[in-house]
């Protein structure tokens, strides 16, 4: 029952990165990229990550990709993509790369064998202890620094995507802000410009 | 019967192949982002798979500050992209070729 089920959504999850490669338009990228991540979290709970196949469907799947969407569907950017090649040996080249990465990985996969010591933070499978239990004991014991620490990583990527998105960029202050919404009549709305330019025609 | 590791780290290796294949081919910013995620991804299932056969929960918790570290990759990422967008009609990686706005 285990195999038949890895098996299946093996070939989902490759099929879905194969998507993500080969589609033409961003929406079914994003749309391939649901099939693997969800493929994703079907192994996290075949392996016993319950705690992080719920996240990764959660956040991932819902979250990230409907983030992408957005973007995708805010800038109407849902034209196909642009097929000639600048660099003539690019693609050959980049097949190569990624076909020499894999069998490198396989190699060293092979040769190597994962060894350590017993774990001093816990078992992941042994005893009757829930999965969510466990990375939680973990969470806030052993890691409960770095822990702190993504909460700061996570204000500070709001504060650096507000800064980044907000019409006229960083280098527009918040005084200028009426001066910038009023510029497109002088100039028309066409212009591509930027705001900073639009400024430097008025004075 | 449950399936060994091994398998699970060959489908992690063919995703995160697959996920550098497309960074490499593909020109438009959003796709390109799409298959950093690809790659983040197989990296996260190694690591759980890891996890497993060295029996480490620690392994699980390093998933966990991945799937942050991601998530505040993918906004700051789409918001340089919607900021490019806004800049020049296009968000292929070539119209942000030159080094000034």
């Amino acid at each position: 029952m285990e195999w038949a089920v890895f098996i299946v959504f093996a070939v989902a999850a490759v099929a879905g990165a194969g998507g993500v490669v080969l589609a033409r338009k961003p929406v079914h990228a994003a749309l391939s990229l649901v099939m693997t991540l969800f493929s994703v979290a079907v192994f996290f709970v075949l392996q016993g990550a319950h705690f992080l196949a719920a996240v990764q469907v959660i956040v991932y799947a819902g979250a990230i990709v409907i983030l992408f969407l957005f973007v995708i569907m805010l800038l109407g950017i849902d034209k196909e993509d642009v097929l000639d090649e600048p660099l003539p040996a690019q693609r050959p080249l980049a097949i190569a790369v990624g076909v020499a990465l894999f069998a490198g990985l396989l190699l060293v996969a092979g040769i190597l064998q994962p060894t350590g010591a017993p774990s001093a933070r816990g078992s992941a499978t042994q005893g009757d202890i829930a999965n969510v239990e466990r990375v939680a004991r973990s969470l806030f014991t052993d890691f409960l620094w770095p822990f702190e620490i993504t909460s700061a990583l996570l204000v500070i990527a709001v504060v650096g995507a507000i800064v980044l998105a907000r019409r006229g960029g960083p280098s527009t202050t918040l005084g200028d802000e009426p001066e910038v919404r009023e510029a497109p009549r002088h100039v028309g709305a066409g212009s591509d410009e930027g705001p900073q330019a639009v400024l430097e025609h008025e004075s | 019967m449950s399936v060994p590791g091994s398998y699970y780290l060959t489908v992690a290796a063919m995703l995160f192949c697959i996920g550098a294949i497309g960074l490499l081919v593909r020109r438009n910013a959003l796709v390109m982002f799409m298959c950093v995620e690809l790659m983040l991804n197989a990296v996260n299932l190694t690591f759980v798979t890891f996890a497993r056969m060295l029996d480490d929960i620690g392994g699980q918790v390093f998933v966990f500050f991945t799937l942050v570290v991601a998530a505040a990759e993918v906004v700051v990422g789409l918001a340089l992209i919607v900021s490019i967008f806004r800049r020049r009609q296009g968000a292929t990686a070539d119209d942000v070729s030159l080094l000034r706005g």
